[in-house]
């Protein structure tokens, strides 16, 4: 049982306020990845759950454990680093058996656990290599057979793809979620790329400028945005937004045509997702600026009201630069904020 | 194309001219001396050399005296550098600080220890200043070959600590923090951390700085000269007796290629044991 708990964690450099006020509680076994754009206080967090950033205040529990006074080593903790930080004066085999050294566990433990979580990270004929003579998608291999070795409670993962190329990274991507979910550890993973956390991801906690603006699974949080920002930062292309004016009780005009909306005093923002789009009568006017047929879908992306609005439709379309559509939204997709504090109406 | 190839030779022929003709050449001529007496090939003056009977202890002096400086430098450099690594305000202001026995020359060193050390200097004025005793003591006097070899290990960390702390600063900014973290969070206690992590990855800023240093031991000379005068014999400073009082230059020559063959050595011996294999290189 691994129960991470975060209680009013805040971070401050100086003057910069890194991380506002964070109240996450990650469930045993649960994968959660943190997603944000550079510099949006993820890494930190999860430093920080670590151990090896100590909060400003706030307090962080493990396995129903205080640990925010506590060292790394005494957290029951593993971590995967953004560049491995494989050690490059031990081979392969040293490197997984690193920590379980540490430990000072038998020799016959340890040399199980390293040749069995080396065959689980399909390594186990480079134990006797150093890290120079390794490529950077083995060495990615070597540092979550090491991380996997140590059996921890909770494994941290910083941006652990982001320096391998494309296609390894789709490769290592399915491989990690069916060795975390085999080795039933609580996993805490940061990453800015939307698809990875997507797809990995039991809970995404989407991080803008030091808060955690959404935390939900993936689906709901690229369905349901509880703010603009994760409407607009999750989903690529991302959410169209249009301002709505208030006409009467429940009624707005959208781009010159009234729209159902929800009870609200003022204007408020519309939101819709390019896919959830299609051409038909008494839509939203869209002038066509660049079509780009992508092979299953073609996108669209067009000017209605001097705002860039974005559609992606069936490939068969046929549209050219300059034509007006109409755009008709999925009554069921459409999604409202509030223009002043930019969340969610129901 | 073939000019710019051919343009780093180019600048650098000067150089490398100047010192075969200001380096290989006398070097070949004091080898000569070594080997050579009245113009035939001898072993003469090697044979001179060592059955002096001040050889022994001019030996065991200059090793003794290697053996135990080195080892405290070390250390000590270890320690300054891994505290100076973790400062992160005035860090430079401390590095100056160190550095400044590095500016003077090792007479100047030798002479401001003896200035502590000698019967009319601060360490006897203050003594008896502070009434603890009666009158001067000649601390560096022939009976007292310990507290000679004491003061010159002193003044011999004093001046030559920094060099390897700055070697070893420079070498500890090369590792990349996450390494660190990286053993910190699989379990390794802050020594452990030094021992398995910061020291193999140093080892070879340990290598250029063990090998400067030692090197250096050996040809220790005006520090003793200025504190210990004749009480203290070394290598380096038989080979100017030889040269300059005895008038030898055979003598001498041979000396001075005993230290060059220690030197060598050692040198070889600190390559082999600090030895990083390639493919386990930073």
């Amino acid at each position: 049982m691994a129960e991470i708990q975060i209680k009013g964690v805040a971070k401050r450099f100086g003057a910069f306020t890194a991380l506002h006020q964070i109240d996450l509680t990650i469930a045993d076994q649960e994968f959660m990845v943190l997603l944000g754009a550079s510099g949006c206080g993820k890494t930190t967090l999860l430093r920080i759950v670590a151990g090896l950033e100590t909060p400003s205040q706030g307090e962080v529990w493990i396995g129903g454990r205080r640990v925010d006074h506590l060292p790394p080593r005494k957290r029951g903790i593993a971590m995967v680093f953004q560049n491995y930080a494989v050690f490059p004066h031990l081979t392969v085999y040293e490197n997984i058996a690193f920590g379980l050294r540490m430990q000072k566990q038998p020799q016959s433990e340890i040399d199980q656990r390293v040749r069995r979580t080396a065959e689980m990270m399909h390594i186990e004929q480079l134990l006797e290599r150093y890290s120079g003579q390794l490529s950077g998608g083995q060495r990615q291999r070597v540092a979550v057979a090491r991380a996997l070795a140590m059996e921890p409670d909770v494994i941290l993962m910083d941006e652990p793809l982001s320096n391998l190329d494309a296609l390894l990274r789709l490769e290592m991507r399915a491989e990690l979620k069916g060795v975390l979910a085999d080795s039933k550890t609580t996993a805490i993973y940061v990453t800015h790329d939307q698809v990875e956390a997507m797809s990995l991801a039991d809970r995404i906690a989407v991080m803008h400028q030091g808060r955690i603006v959404q935390a939900a699974p993936p689906v709901e949080v690229y369905r349901n945005p509880a703010a603009r920002f994760v409407g607009s930062f999750i989903g690529n292309p991302p959410m169209n937004f249009l301002p709505a004016k208030k006409l009467g009780a429940d009624q707005f005009i959208v781009a010159g045509s009234a729209i159902k909306g929800p009870n609200a005093s003022g204007d408020i923002e519309f939101a819709i997702r390019p896919e959830d789009m299609a051409i038909g009568p008494g839509g939203i006017p869209a002038t066509v600026r660049v079509v780009e047929p992508l092979g299953a879908h073609t996108l669209v992306t067009t000017d209605v009201d001097g705002k860039i609005f974005r559609a992606v439709l069936d490939s068969n379309i046929e549209a050219s630069c300059g034509d007006i559509l109409s755009l008709v939204p999925r009554a069921d997709r459409i999604r409202w904020f509030d223009p002043q504090s930019t969340s969610a109406i129901q | 194309m073939r000019s710019t190839k051919a343009l780093p030779y180019f600048l650098l022929a000067p150089a490398t001219v100047f010192l075969c003709v200001f380096f290989l050449y006398p070097f070949v001529l004091v080898a000569i001396d070594a080997f050579t007496k009245g113009g035939a090939v001898t072993l003469d003056n090697f044979r001179t050399m060592t059955s002096n009977w001040k050889f022994p202890e001019t030996l065991r002096n200059t090793m003794l005296l290697a053996a135990i400086v080195v080892p405290i430098q070390l250390v000590m450099a270890l320690s300054m550098a891994t505290i100076v690594s973790k400062l992160s305000a005035g860090r430079s202001a401390i590095l100056y600080i160190f550095a400044i026995p590095l500016g003077l020359s090792d007479l100047a060193a030798g002479l401001i220890w003896l200035t502590i050390f000698e019967q009319s200097g601060f360490l006897n004025s203050w003594l008896v200043s502070l009434g603890l005793i009666d009158k001067p003591i000649m601390f560096l006097g022939y009976q007292n070959k310990l507290v000679i070899f004491i003061a010159v290990v002193l003044a011999e960390v004093w001046r030559a600590t920094a060099i390897m702390m700055v070697i070893l600063v420079a070498g500890m900014g090369l590792i990349p923090k996450e390494y660190h973290e990286a053993a910190e969070v699989f379990g390794a206690s802050p020594w452990k951390r030094f021992i398995k992590v910061t020291l193999p990855l140093l080892k070879p800023s340990l290598q250029t700085a063990l090998i400067l240093r030692v090197i250096l031991a050996f040809e220790v000379f005006a520090v003793v000269a200025a504190l210990a005068g004749t009480q203290f014999p070394v290598l380096m400073g038989e080979t100017y007796h030889w040269q300059f009082t005895l008038q030898d230059r055979g003598v001498a020559a041979a000396f001075a290629m005993l230290i060059l063959v220690i030197s060598i050595a050692f040198t070889l011996l600190l390559l082999y044991l600090l030895r990083v294999p390639k493919e386990a290189r930073l």
